[in-house]
Protein backbone atom coordinates (compact mmCIF):
# COMPACT_ATOMS: atom_id res chain seq x y z
CA UNK A 1 0.00 0.00 0.00
CA UNK A 2 1.78 3.19 -1.37
CA UNK A 3 2.21 5.70 1.60
CA UNK A 4 1.74 9.88 1.70
CA UNK A 5 6.17 9.60 1.81
CA UNK A 6 6.76 7.14 -1.20
CA UNK A 7 3.92 9.43 -3.18
CA UNK A 8 6.33 12.68 -2.16
CA UNK A 9 9.45 11.42 -3.05
CA UNK A 10 8.61 10.18 -5.95
CA UNK A 11 6.99 12.87 -7.83
CA UNK A 12 9.74 14.94 -6.03
CA UNK A 13 12.53 12.07 -7.78
CA UNK A 14 10.31 12.60 -10.97
CA UNK A 15 9.80 16.27 -11.35
CA UNK A 16 13.10 17.89 -11.12
CA UNK A 17 12.81 20.44 -8.41
CA UNK A 18 9.65 20.10 -7.48
CA UNK A 19 8.52 20.44 -3.75
CA UNK A 20 5.25 17.99 -3.09
CA UNK A 21 2.49 17.59 -0.23
CA UNK A 22 0.95 14.24 -0.25
CA UNK A 23 -1.93 13.80 2.32
CA UNK A 24 -4.05 10.88 2.45
CA UNK A 25 -7.73 12.04 2.19
CA UNK A 26 -9.33 8.82 3.52
CA UNK A 27 -6.97 7.13 5.72
CA UNK A 28 -6.98 3.75 3.34
CA UNK A 29 -4.11 4.09 1.37
CA UNK A 30 -5.33 4.81 -1.55
CA UNK A 31 -7.25 8.15 -1.63
CA UNK A 32 -4.43 11.03 -1.69
CA UNK A 33 -4.45 14.31 -2.67
CA UNK A 34 -1.27 16.32 -3.69
CA UNK A 35 0.15 19.70 -4.12
CA UNK A 36 2.97 19.79 -6.36
CA UNK A 37 4.65 23.62 -7.23
CA UNK A 38 7.61 23.01 -10.25
CA UNK A 39 9.47 25.02 -11.90
CA UNK A 40 8.74 23.33 -15.46
CA UNK A 41 4.95 24.16 -14.82
CA UNK A 42 5.55 27.84 -15.35
CA UNK A 43 5.68 26.24 -19.21
CA UNK A 44 2.58 24.13 -19.21
CA UNK A 45 -0.98 24.50 -19.17
CA UNK A 46 -3.06 23.15 -16.08
CA UNK A 47 -4.19 20.29 -18.06
CA UNK A 48 -0.32 19.32 -19.01
CA UNK A 49 0.79 20.20 -15.14
CA UNK A 50 -1.89 17.47 -14.28
CA UNK A 51 -0.76 14.78 -16.56
CA UNK A 52 2.50 15.04 -15.66
CA UNK A 53 1.88 14.56 -11.94
CA UNK A 54 -0.27 11.36 -13.64
CA UNK A 55 2.47 9.82 -15.59
CA UNK A 56 4.62 9.72 -12.34
CA UNK A 57 2.27 6.99 -11.52
CA UNK A 58 0.91 5.29 -14.99
CA UNK A 59 -1.43 2.43 -14.56
CA UNK A 60 -1.26 2.86 -11.07
CA UNK A 61 -3.95 5.78 -11.02
CA UNK A 62 -6.86 3.68 -11.08
CA UNK A 63 -5.20 0.99 -9.35
CA UNK A 64 -3.57 0.35 -6.36
CA UNK A 65 -3.79 4.91 -5.71
CA UNK A 66 -7.75 4.63 -6.61
CA UNK A 67 -8.14 9.04 -6.51
CA UNK A 68 -5.02 11.31 -6.89
CA UNK A 69 -6.68 14.76 -6.33
CA UNK A 70 -4.31 17.39 -7.52
CA UNK A 71 -3.12 21.09 -6.42
CA UNK A 72 -0.68 22.39 -9.20
CA UNK A 73 1.21 25.64 -9.53
CA UNK A 74 4.62 26.44 -10.82
CA UNK A 75 7.43 28.29 -8.74
CA UNK B 1 -8.10 7.76 -36.38
CA UNK B 2 -8.73 5.34 -39.34
CA UNK B 3 -11.79 4.72 -40.90
CA UNK B 4 -11.58 1.31 -40.53
CA UNK B 5 -10.55 0.81 -37.31
CA UNK B 6 -12.65 -2.03 -35.52
CA UNK B 7 -13.13 -0.61 -32.42
CA UNK B 8 -16.93 0.65 -31.61
CA UNK B 9 -16.32 1.85 -27.95
CA UNK B 10 -13.82 4.03 -29.01
CA UNK B 11 -15.44 5.45 -31.85
CA UNK B 12 -18.49 6.15 -30.03
CA UNK B 13 -16.84 7.74 -27.76
CA UNK B 14 -15.22 9.98 -30.18
CA UNK B 15 -18.64 10.63 -31.51
CA UNK B 16 -20.18 11.28 -28.38
CA UNK B 17 -17.39 14.10 -27.68
CA UNK B 18 -17.58 15.68 -31.21
CA UNK B 19 -21.44 15.41 -30.81
CA UNK B 20 -21.92 17.67 -27.84
CA UNK B 21 -20.83 21.06 -27.02
CA UNK B 22 -20.22 20.02 -23.08
CA UNK B 23 -20.22 16.20 -22.25
CA UNK B 24 -19.21 14.87 -18.94
CA UNK B 25 -17.73 11.11 -18.33
CA UNK B 26 -18.42 10.50 -15.04
CA UNK B 27 -19.22 7.57 -12.38
CA UNK B 28 -23.22 7.40 -12.43
CA UNK B 29 -25.44 9.86 -13.33
CA UNK B 30 -25.90 13.12 -12.51
CA UNK B 31 -29.09 12.88 -10.37
CA UNK B 32 -27.20 9.63 -8.90
CA UNK B 33 -23.33 10.10 -8.85
CA UNK B 34 -21.38 7.23 -7.74
CA UNK B 35 -18.41 9.05 -6.59
CA UNK B 36 -17.37 12.14 -4.62
CA UNK B 37 -15.35 13.32 -7.82
CA UNK B 38 -18.40 12.85 -9.96
CA UNK B 39 -20.61 14.16 -7.79
CA UNK B 40 -18.94 17.60 -7.39
CA UNK B 41 -18.17 18.42 -11.06
CA UNK B 42 -21.55 18.10 -11.66
CA UNK B 43 -22.71 20.45 -8.73
CA UNK B 44 -20.40 23.57 -10.86
CA UNK B 45 -21.41 22.32 -14.06
CA UNK B 46 -25.47 22.47 -12.16
CA UNK B 47 -24.08 25.89 -10.42
CA UNK B 48 -23.02 27.26 -14.09
CA UNK B 49 -26.37 26.42 -15.57
CA UNK B 50 -25.18 25.36 -19.18
CA UNK B 51 -27.32 22.00 -19.88
CA UNK B 52 -24.38 18.93 -20.26
CA UNK B 53 -24.48 15.55 -21.94
CA UNK B 54 -23.63 12.91 -19.65
CA UNK B 55 -22.11 9.68 -20.05
CA UNK B 56 -21.99 6.93 -16.77
CA UNK B 57 -18.68 5.13 -17.23
CA UNK B 58 -19.53 2.31 -14.60
CA UNK B 59 -21.71 -0.16 -16.97
CA UNK B 60 -18.76 -1.26 -19.11
CA UNK B 61 -15.30 -1.19 -18.08
CA UNK B 62 -13.68 -0.63 -21.95
CA UNK B 63 -15.42 2.84 -21.73
CA UNK B 64 -12.91 4.40 -19.25
CA UNK B 65 -9.72 2.52 -21.34
CA UNK B 66 -11.04 3.93 -24.07
CA UNK B 67 -11.93 7.85 -22.89
CA UNK B 68 -8.52 7.25 -21.11
CA UNK B 69 -6.48 6.22 -24.51
CA UNK B 70 -8.45 9.43 -26.06
CA UNK B 71 -7.35 11.80 -23.75
CA UNK B 72 -4.66 10.96 -22.30
CA UNK B 73 -6.30 11.22 -19.19
CA UNK B 74 -6.30 8.75 -16.57
CA UNK B 75 -8.81 9.52 -13.82
CA UNK B 76 -12.83 10.00 -13.85
CA UNK B 77 -14.66 12.63 -14.32
CA UNK B 78 -13.36 13.88 -17.46
CA UNK B 79 -15.37 17.17 -18.64
CA UNK B 80 -15.07 18.07 -22.56
CA UNK B 81 -16.48 21.12 -23.94
CA UNK B 82 -16.03 21.65 -28.16
CA UNK B 83 -14.75 18.94 -28.11
CA UNK B 84 -11.70 19.76 -25.90
CA UNK B 85 -10.59 18.02 -22.46
CA UNK B 86 -11.33 20.55 -20.13
CA UNK B 87 -10.12 18.78 -17.33
CA UNK B 88 -11.31 16.20 -14.36
CA UNK B 89 -13.31 17.59 -10.30
CA UNK B 90 -9.67 19.17 -9.30
CA UNK B 91 -9.34 21.49 -12.47
CA UNK B 92 -12.93 22.04 -13.17
CA UNK B 93 -13.82 23.19 -9.39
CA UNK B 94 -10.58 25.47 -9.87
CA UNK B 95 -12.10 26.85 -12.99
CA UNK B 96 -15.22 27.23 -11.32
CA UNK B 97 -14.02 29.47 -8.43
CA UNK B 98 -11.89 31.69 -10.84
CA UNK B 99 -14.65 32.35 -13.02
CA UNK B 100 -13.27 30.27 -16.25
CA UNK B 101 -15.79 27.36 -16.12
CA UNK B 102 -18.55 30.55 -16.86
CA UNK B 103 -16.10 31.01 -19.81
CA UNK B 104 -15.17 28.51 -21.29
CA UNK B 105 -19.20 27.00 -21.53
CA UNK B 106 -19.91 30.75 -22.76
CA UNK B 107 -22.20 31.62 -19.72
CA UNK B 108 -22.63 35.18 -18.48
CA UNK B 109 -20.96 34.71 -14.73
CA UNK B 110 -23.74 36.21 -12.07
CA UNK B 111 -22.58 38.93 -9.92
CA UNK B 112 -23.41 36.70 -6.71
CA UNK B 113 -21.38 33.75 -7.52
CA UNK B 114 -20.35 32.02 -4.57
CA UNK B 115 -16.62 32.03 -3.97
CA UNK B 116 -16.46 28.07 -3.36
CA UNK B 117 -17.82 25.33 -5.39
CA UNK B 118 -20.92 23.89 -4.42
CA UNK B 119 -20.77 20.54 -2.42
CA UNK B 120 -23.67 19.17 -3.60
CA UNK B 121 -25.98 18.72 -6.52
CA UNK B 122 -28.66 22.05 -6.48
CA UNK B 123 -31.51 21.79 -9.48
CA UNK B 124 -29.94 23.47 -12.63
CA UNK B 125 -30.83 22.69 -16.19
CA UNK B 126 -31.72 19.64 -16.76
CA UNK B 127 -28.27 17.06 -17.94
CA UNK B 128 -29.00 15.94 -21.69
CA UNK B 129 -28.04 12.63 -21.06
CA UNK B 130 -27.13 10.14 -22.89
CA UNK B 131 -25.63 7.44 -20.39
CA UNK B 132 -25.24 4.02 -21.39
CA UNK B 133 -25.58 5.23 -24.91
CA UNK B 134 -21.74 3.52 -25.74
CA UNK B 135 -22.39 0.06 -24.26
CA UNK B 136 -21.25 -2.35 -26.56
CA UNK B 137 -24.97 -3.98 -27.76
CA UNK B 138 -23.54 -6.42 -29.65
Amino acid sequence: MPTTEDLRQRIEAAIPGARAEVTDLTGGGDHFRAAVAAPEFADLSRIEQHRRVYAVFGSEIGGPIHALSLETRAE
Amino acid sequence: MSETTENPIREAIAGAIRDHDVILFMKGTPERPACGFSARTVAALDAVGHPFAAVDILPDPRIRQELSTISNWPTIPQLFVKGELVGGCDIVTEMYETGELFEVMGVEQPAEAPEHAPKAAEPGAPPLQIQNDLVDRS
